[in-house]
């Protein structure tokens, strides 16, 4: 059981991921790497849309698109080229700059979140970061900014309020997100994605329950699923803050959309499910497949829960997720500090009978306004 | 909002979604699966009995929308009207079927097409060669026609995809016992 230590054994490892016998040594290593990320998570998220609609549409006694290709495979495709041969509308009263900026804003940090997250042992951009997870949690809360612009610079304010929502509510759950992931670097001593998998003999998920579902609840949140999309209700609002995006830029902000969800479940799955430790199957596939896994169980909540209303999703974080939170990562520091050696797997009850403790105790006091919603 | 049942509603939710999974899409692809109309359904076109009609105009009369249009001339060698111009502008038709009803002479009836949309309008107004009966293609509907009702193959009903079988709901009927109905 190591403590957090970022001595200059682990800035050392930083060198590791790096190929010295390449030609041109790190830009050799830099531009296939990224090339093959971009490319990754392009083709992901193509295949996450493709899964999300059939998915949703089956989990609706529907069929989902099944026209384009065969079972309708080359249906996101289609929409792709479709939402580029659009015109690209900017309206007179907007400041043009910051409208042409913001997708771009929120685009590029999500790619970065890519560049730590390791598809195998050391496999990422930047082989072992050993400040990856500080490295993810600041850079992804960069995209925010984007639609802040967005809403800003369509001169609609409509728009703005729906910006304005979605910094509120990505601000307020950074905090349990951040407070969950820190009980998992608790554990494992270290900031770095790819030691944290090292160390998960036994998955997260199993140690820090509560910690996963904080995670997960806050994550969705952060990224603007269902239940929480309220500030982009497709069957409500028109979008919200890019109503006024049409074209290219509107497709940057769908791409943004399920490439934070990759991401989400690429982190997800890295810190709770052990990322690419598995059986037989080689690394990568194991990791795609969890991050396919993550992915269909927020497809399932999406199908499943309605809309929460922006008074109860501010209530939820801070009176419900941020409490249980503070009490899970006291409880992690003191199992840490106080259980010997080699014995991690005493948590797995303790955790168990505190979440299960917390949350019956959290839903008692927990209220919001005078609606009566039984869940 | 209030977490009075500590989120198990979400679990009964989230368990209800994925039942869905095992049940069969009630989906019907449509240009490649037709599903059987209802027996009696009004059709967006009329079916015309020349030998039956003796051109009395009655569904004229009755069309609440104007839309059916009739000629006819005498025949005094036959000693009955022939009808010279039968015509219906579809576009108008509400597909009531009042003139079905009207029919004295059970010479009308309603068709089970409803395939009958068209890129322009006075594409829409039928004659009475499209419309004759016995033609190939043209189905009569049970509309007011009972026999003919009986011989239609019964409407497929979506439910019926579903593969899953519901209990069927318990209908207790409780039996008044004499002395409870003389207490009355």
């Amino acid at each position: 059981m190591t403590i957090i230590d970022l001595n200059i054994s682990n800035l050392v490892s930083l060198q590791k991921g790096l190929p010295p016998d390449w030609p041109g040594g790190f830009w050799w290593h830099f531009l296939v790497f990224t090339s093959i990320v971009i490319n990754a998570v392009l083709i992901l998220v193509m295949a996450f849309i493709y899964v999300e609609r059939r998915g949703l549409g089956r989990m609706q006694s529907r069929l989902g698109p099944n026209r384009t290709g065969p079972q309708g495979i080359f249906q996101p495709v289609a929409d792709a080229l479709k939402v580029l041969l659009k015109e690209d509308i900017v309206p007179d009263s907007a400041d043009k700059v910051v409208h042409w900026l913001a997708p771009l804003i929120a685009f590029a940090p999500t790619l970065m979140i890519f560049a730590v997250i390791p598809f195998g042992n050391g496999w990422s951009l930047i082989g072992d970061l050993n400040i990856g997870m500080l490295y993810v949690v600041s850079i992804a809360s960069v995209s925010t900014l984007g639609v802040f612009m967005a809403g800003w610079a369509s001169s609609n304010k409509y728009s703005l309020l729906g910006a304005m929502r979605d910094v509120a509510s990505v601000i307020s759950y950074e905090i349990p997100l951040v407070l969950a992931v820190a009980s998992v670097v608790l554990i494992t001593g270290s900031l770095s994605l790819n030691q944290i998998v090292q160390n998960q003999d036994i998955p997260f998920i199993l140690l820090q329950p509560l910690g996963f579902l904080i995670f997960f609840m806050a994550g969705c949140a952060e990224i603007n699923r269902s239940p929480f999309d309220l500030l982009e209700a497709d069957s409500e609002l028109v979008a919200g803050f890019h109503t006024e995006y049409s074209g290219m830029k509107f497709a940057m902000f769908y791409l943004v959309e399920y490439a934070e969800a990759l991401a989400l479940s690429a982190l997800i799955s890295t810190l709770f499910l052990s990322g690419w430790r598995g059986p037989l199957l080689p690394p990568w596939l194991w990791f795609v497949g969890k991050i396919f896994f993550v992915f269909s169980v927020m497809i399932w909540t999406r199908a499943t829960l309605p809309r929460v209303r922006i008074d109860q999703l501010m209530t939820f974080t801070w009176k419900f997720m941020l409490p249980l939170a503070l009490i899970n990562l006291l409880v992690t520091a003191v199992e840490v500090l106080a259980l010997p050696e080699n014995s991690l797997w005493l948590m797995i009850p303790v955790n168990f009978a505190l979440t299960v403790a917390l949350i019956l105790i959290g839903s008692k006091s927990l209220t919001v306004g005078r609606g009566r919603v039984e869940v | 909002m209030k977490f009075e049942h500590y989120g198990r509603g979400i679990i009964k939710g989230m368990s209800v979604t994925i039942q869905h999974l095992k049940r069969h899409p009630t989906v019907n692809q449509y240009p490649e699966q037709r599903l059987n109309t209802s027996r009696r359904i009004r059709g967006n076109e009329l079916i015309w009995d020349k030998k039956l009609c003796t051109g009395c105009a009655t569904c004229a009369k009755t069309c609440p929308q104007g839309a059916i249009d009739i000629v006819t001339s005498a025949n005094l060698v036959n000693n009955k009207y022939e009808v010279e111009k039968y015509q219906v502008d579809t576009g108008y038709c509400i597909q009531c079927a009042l003139c079905v009803e009207a029919c004295p002479f059970l010479a009308l009836f309603m068709s089970t097409a409803y395939e009958k949309a068209k890129y322009r309008r006075n594409e829409l107004v039928q004659q009475k060669e499209d419309m004759t009966r016995g033609q190939a293609g043209k189905v009569d509907s049970g509309y007011f026609y009972p026999d003919i009702a009986a011989a239609l193959p019964s409407q497929t009903l979506l439910i019926e995809k579903v593969t899953e079988i519901r209990p069927k709901a318990k209908v207790e009927v409780k039996k008044e016992t004499p002395a409870e109905a003389v207490k009355k």
